[in-house]
């Protein structure tokens, strides 16, 4: 990740950086599909300037303008994927609202414009040697770009992939490709709750050694590892999801609280984040 | 190419182009070049630190924008320590935008911030006077003038004021703020404005109340505009839903001497270096000197319409 998007909130390096590392470009479309009920996939071709990706970061997309949809501002996106051999930059994205509703009519071949890449990514400690993923939600793709990075490091992943129903399991079959031991837990499945997860994990805290952990996606499963986290003394990372309307840092709007030395502090989660410490989310 | 220089009291700026306060910062940098701009102008700050408003602190809302960010504020301090070093390494002027809550904690801000490398102070009016009920202090002629006297006292640095669209006295508020030693004005703020979902009944921003910003402020902001160049002999700086050419074009027609770009980059970061680079062949293209001959030239078929009643 590049050293200038390392913001740390107090303190701004004097230095001005005159090369651009945030682009505006065009992309275009190669394949846009849906990969369940609620969930679509969207291929774009994007310039080699865009690529230097790290998981977590994000872009922020500008939304067409269609006959039901009139979104103004961007929209926040986690990565899916990214391949710079391939010219590649990929999405896997709910439709929601009005600007993904918007982007859903995207058709192959139209173009898109996308600002990042954006934020800081997961930081990779070289002592966490056996991560665990809880991903729920978008969290299933957000994590996706992670469990390549362990995959390329070697180290054996584990993941708890948890959705409403079956269908709406996403990157299961990624999760293992990348060599992850998936579990998945759905509602209707009656295995994802909060109590079923906790001795789940405990259990394999102790058979995997699983030395921490990420995840994103549920606020509820965030609780749960911070919870786990602090009894067990394992750390780890979250990715957050806010309402934004720059993406670069400048506006403030997508402010949440996190814990510091003496008191709570507004971090931006454009900016600071959206990948944060686990245990420091309040 | 078409000379863009414009000059704005003492200063002068290598192109009309510049950000409005709260949508511009450092990180910006990380996108072009911030000395393609003609002047830099930074996020309100106070004196003490703020939190700013509750979350959700923006919404979207048929082409516009409302916030209610709220002024958070890391402190003069920081500010200084931090802030203003950050653009010492860039050519174009440095425009701070402060905010008090009194005249008086006005002009004493105004004062611990005038130091090196800082070119001028953007007074932001439209905040709540705590001696006014809370009344913006760029509500009424009074207070605007109060504001700016006593700072013209604290400050030999040119001083902004910023005036705001919620006003029904925009002309005497602009004439105050001259009359008192203001250097140049923007017009202006964004306007007071709430969202409601409808599904839910819930106000869509943290702090119910929030400023409308984006194209459709255009109009309002430009008519301020109209009417403040007419009315001062400073120069006036338009504000308020400038995303393209034609918009920068209207403004200084109208009679700005320059323009400040908010909304439009947080929609494309790269606004404002296309719209100097777009506004320079524009100069070229309509064959003028400069862009100053652009400047106050509105066509009004008859004058006396303008002097009649609005409604």
């Amino acid at each position: 990740m590049s050293a200038s998007l390392c913001a740390v909130p107090d303190s701004i390096s004097a230095g001005v950086s005159r090369q651009p590392s945030i682009h505006e470009v065009e992309a275009r479309v190669k394949i846009h599909e849906w990969v369940n009920g609620q969930y679509r996939l969207l291929v774009l071709a994007a310039p080699a300037a865009v690529l230097d990706c790290a998981p977590g970061r994000f872009f922020h997309l500008l939304c067409p303008q269609t006959d039901r949809f009139k979104p103004y501002l961007r929209r926040p996106m986690s990565i899916y994927s990214y391949d710079r051999m391939k010219g590649e930059l990929s999405f896997l994205y709910k439709v929601a609202g009005t600007g993904t509703g918007a982007m859903a009519e995207l058709k192959p071949g139209e173009s898109l414009n996308i600002v990042g890449p954006l934020g800081q990514g997961f930081e990779i400690r070289p002592e966490w040697r056996r991560p665990l993923l809880v991903a729920r939600g978008v969290g299933l793709a957000t994590l996706a770009p992670l469990a390549r990075e362990f995959a390329n490091l070697g180290r054996p992943l584990t993941a708890v992939c948890s959705a409403r129903s079956p269908d709406l399991l996403m990157s299961t079959d990624l999760f293992r490709s990348c060599g992850a031991e998936v579990i998945a837990v759905t509602d209707t499945d009656g295995n994802s709750s909060v109590e079923n997860l906790t001795a789940l994990i405990e259990g394999l805290i102790r058979s995997r050694g699983i030395d921490a952990f990420f995840t994103c996606g549920s606020a509820r499963l965030m609780r749960m590892l911070q919870e786990i986290g602090a009894r067990h003394g394992i750390g780890g990372q979250v990715a957050l999801e806010q309402h934004m309307a720059c993406g670069i840092g400048m506006c403030q709007a997508c402010v949440r609280p996190f814990r510091s030395e003496s008191s709570a502090v507004n971090l931006r989660v454009c900016r600071e984040g959206p990948v944060f410490d686990l245990q420091e989310v309040l | 190419m078409g000379d863009l220089t414009t000059r704005i009291g003492a200063l002068t700026l290598t192109n009309p182009i510049m950000p409005a306060s709260g949508t511009f910062s450092e990180e910006l940098a990380e996108v072009f070049d911030l000395d393609c701009l003609g002047a830099h102008v930074t996020k309100t700050i106070t004196r003490a630190k703020r939190p700013g408003n509750p979350v959700p602190r923006v919404c979207e809302i048929g082409g516009a924008m409302l916030n209610s960010i709220g002024i958070p504020s890391k402190g003069a301090e920081w500010f200084l320590k931090n802030i203003v070093p950050f653009y010492a390494d860039y050519e174009a002027p440095l425009v701070i935008s402060i905010s008090a809550n009194t005249a008086d904690e006005f002009a004493r801000f105004a004062e611990e911030v005038s130091v090196p490398g800082v070119a001028a102070i953007e007074v932001n009016i439209s905040c709540p006077n705590i001696e006014d009920d809370g009344k913006a202090f760029a509500m009424r002629p009074g207070p605007t003038g109060d504001v700016i006297r006593k700072m013209r006292s604290a400050t030999d640095l040119p001083l902004w004021a910023k005036l705001s669209p919620n006003t029904g006295e925009v002309v005497e508020v602009a004439q105050a703020a001259e009359a008192t030693g203001a250097d140049a004005l923007v017009t202006a703020n964004t306007m007071l404005a709430m969202a409601i979902d409808s599904r839910t009944g819930r106000v869509r921003l943290g702090n119910v109340m929030g400023g409308l910003s984006g194209p459709p402020l255009k109009p309002i902001a430009l008519r301020m505009t109209y009417q403040c160049a007419r009315a001062v002999a400073i120069p006036v700086i338009g504000c308020g839903g400038i995303s393209t050419v034609d918009d920068v074009l209207e403004y200084l027609i109208a009679g700005a001497r320059a323009v400040q770009v908010g909304t439009a980059t947080f929609i494309s970061p790269t606004t404002m270096p296309c719209l100097v680079r777009e506004l320079e062949q524009e100069v070229e293209r309509r064959g003028l000197p400069s862009v100053d001959a652009l400047i106050g030239t509105v066509d009004i078929a008859d004058e006396a319409i303008t002097l009649a009643e609005y409604a």
